[in-house]
């Protein structure tokens, strides 16, 4: 589904991203870990389409397009999604208002008809449940006055509503109590197919325990130095990344 | 002999051919104030940049043009009023046109009880000693040329008086449409509201054709002890319009007062608030925006005024600018020495949405008390790149993503007029603008 090749990325000058290779096949999860400041969120944001960044190499195939010829909105038309680590508040615009012109817009690139008011409410009342939010939430601003949890929540909702072929979820975990946890991966987990994949980015594992990977990756100073089975999680669960970096080290 | 003393010379020629017409009504009592009125433009010169209140507004535009009064009614297609009325049926309607009142488009026969509404002509005919108590006693023309020309040819105009404790349910518009054909109209407002009354009042200025024309409008309330008031004002004068308006408030005791001035036409707009407050704890709020295109020029020069002491004033401002279009906002808050726990907030926030537009801010708080709550603060950017980027990341389209954003910045204003009818109408010609 996506190929990322020798990704080279630089913000302000500096590179960030180091040489970045990783293939995600329909059906699968990977999980994208690493210590603080080793590059993670900006391989999410620069799949993405963040213009803050700035690719000085390498290259992104997403079903054999070229995602870095494509602006942030058109690559979420081909079926990227970013679930935000910190979801931006928008005051002044109704979640419906958000979904309502997302989706048409998402529709509409694909040449499908857009959804009229009936059918994108039954839509989204459908898909509300999963995360277990109140419907007055659609009539309230985007983000504003969220806590965390429910920040992340909409988050995942969005996706629910938005039904990406691949998504990107940035430090979802991050803020998250227990329970919060549980119903944002539970959401997760039921939008799981054979024919979309996930990339989870966290620093802990405790995420992994609801969404199962199938693949898990430590990121460090901007290149994927290790790759494993889900039993990696557990490993830099126990023993942290130390180990992992040592190893790498005297690889080099 | 420079244009200035050149169009000074002409208004006051046209002030007595205006006098001329006048008949009988030079004996009545409003004629003593418009001759006191044209005496004082006479004796005033008009604003140049170099006046601290004119700085950044040039007015060498309107001083080069020559307008002569409106005299006469004409065709006017029903389409174009109706597109500015709000449901006959649930509103009292007052329509002028050039000027003079259309009995044709209004619908004020079967008033509430409690309100008296007249234009200002017959108010002063039948209800003198009302009228002359406060006329033109706020809106002052001792220092402000354009309102003494204003009082100079006060003619045309509404008169509104709201009696004690009435409850004025149905929100009162007044629509002033101007045929552009290089003349100039004086629109002269007089708003009474009694003790314990409460009234709503919208106004409009609209104009059509391809010529230029000047409105010159002056509104003065005076809202007694308890009275609630909701005004709201609308700018949607014809693209190559000149616009100079005086808003004067008075609030007594404990009242409450809501303004939003909404701007969206006019080549040259220059809009004058001025709040006082003469008694405790009563409330202010003036909310303005002001949306420009083209080359167009809108200032908003407000001024409150803390007399006394227990009141809040709160004041919002936004503007968004197009093109080479440009914007002033001044807004003055003096806190005097008795005014003591006074809470005053101010805020002007501007999107710049070309290279070309420029706005000129200038919030300022003048503060002689030392136990009071004051904030004030500017802002000029650009969209917000976060959210613009939350927006595209959703698959939305960078055009549809701003325009979302800029109609949100600006719904912000008119989101807490309380008259559905209204607010649903803004928010619609904001999305036609905006979306």
């Amino acid at each position: 589904m996506i190929e990322i090749k020798n990704l080279h990325a630089n913000i302000d000058g500096r590179e960030i991203l180091k040489g970045i290779n990783l293939t995600v096949n329909k059906g699968e999860v990977h999980a994208i870990m690493g210590p603080n400041g080793s590059g993670k969120s900006t391989l999410a944001q620069v799949i993405a389409g963040r213009e803050d960044y700035e690719v000085t190499k390498g290259e992104i195939l997403f079903n054999g397009k070229n995602l870095l010829e494509l602006p942030a909105e058109n690559r979420a038309c081909e079926g990227i999604f970013l679930a935000f680590q910190y979801p931006v508040e928008i005051p002044g615009v109704s979640n419906t208002t958000l979904l309502k012109n997302a989706l048409n817009s998402i529709r509409k690139y694909r040449g499908e008809d857009e959804l009229d008011a009936m059918e994108f409410l039954s839509l989204v009342k459908k898909k509300m449940s999963l995360v277990e939010l109140s419907e007055d939430l659609l009539r309230r601003s985007v983000n504003e006055g969220f806590s965390g949890g429910e920040k992340k929540r909409n988050e995942i909702f969005q996706m629910a509503v938005l039904q990406p072929k691949l998504a990107i979820l940035d430090e979802t975990d991050s803020g998250l109590d227990i329970d919060a946890l549980r119903i944002v991966a539970n959401g997760v987990t039921k939008l799981k197919s054979p024919e979309n994949a996930t990339i989870v980015v966290t620093h802990y594992q405790r995420l992994l325990n609801y969404i199962i990977p199938d693949f898990v990756h430590v990121l460090y100073d901007g290149k994927i130095i290790k790759s494993g089975d889900k039993s990696l999680a557990l490993e830099l669960e126990n023993k942290g990344y130390d180990w992992v970096i040592e190893e790498a080290a005297e690889l080099v | 002999m420079n244009s200035s003393t050149e169009l000074k010379e002409l208004f006051i020629k046209q002030f007595h051919s205006f006098e001329n017409t006048l008949n009988g009504e030079k004996e009545l009592p409003l004629h003593q104030i418009r001759k006191d009125a044209i005496k004082k433009f006479s004796a005033l010169s008009f604003p140049s940049i170099k006046d601290e209140e004119w700085k950044y507004t040039n007015i060498n535009p309107l001083l080069s043009k020559r307008f002569k009064p409106a005299d006469s009614i004409p065709e006017i297609d029903p389409e174009f009023i109706n597109k500015y009325l709000f449901d006959k049926k649930e509103f009292v309607t007052l329509v002028f046109v050039n000027g003079y009142f259309s009995k044709e488009f209004s619908e004020s026969d079967s008033l509430p009880k409690g309100l008296i509404l007249e234009t200002i002509s017959e108010a002063i005919k039948k209800h003198p000693e009302l009228v002359l108590t406060y006329f033109s006693k706020s809106a002052s023309s001792e220092k402000n040329i354009f309102t003494a020309l204003n009082t100079a040819f006060a003619n045309h105009g509404t008169f509104i008086f709201v009696e004690e404790n009435a409850i004025i349910e149905k929100p009162i518009q007044i629509l002033y449409v101007t045929k552009a054909d290089d003349i100039f109209v004086s629109p002269r407002n007089f708003f009474l509201v009694n003790k314990n009354a409460q009234v709503k009042i919208i106004e409009t200025y609209a104009g059509f054709g391809d010529r230029s024309y000047f409105t010159n409008q002056v509104t003065e309330f005076v809202i007694n002890d308890y009275a609630v008031v909701e005004h709201v004002r609308i700018q949607d004068e014809q693209l190559h319009a000149f616009h100079i308006s005086t808003l004067s408030v008075a609030l007594e005791k404990s009242t409450n007062f809501s303004s939003y001035n909404i701007n969206f036409g006019g080549s040259f707009v220059r809009n004058n608030v001025n709040a006082k407050f003469n008694g405790g704890f009563a409330e202010c709020r003036l909310n303005g925006l002001y949306v420009t295109e083209g080359s167009q020029f809108v200032d908003n020069h407000t001024s409150i005024d803390h007399a006394k002491a227990n009141c809040l004033s709160s004041e919002l401002y936004k503007g968004i600018l197009n093109d080479s279009s440009r914007g002033v906002f001044n807004g003055k808050v003096f806190v005097r020495q008795d005014a003591q726990k006074t809470n005053a907030y101010q805020q002007n926030k501007n999107i710049l949405l070309s290279n070309d537009a420029i706005v000129n801010t200038k919030p300022q708080l003048e503060i002689f008390a030392d136990d009071v709550k004051c904030s004030h603060g500017a802002t000029v950017g650009q969209l917000d790149k976060d959210q613009l980027f939350y927006l595209k990341a959703r698959g939305i389209q960078e055009k549809e993503a701003k325009a979302i954003l800029i109609y949100a910045f600006a719904s912000d204003v008119v989101h807490s007029i309380s008259i559905l009818q209204v607010r649903d109408r803004l928010e619609s010609l904001l999305a036609e603008k905006l979306l």
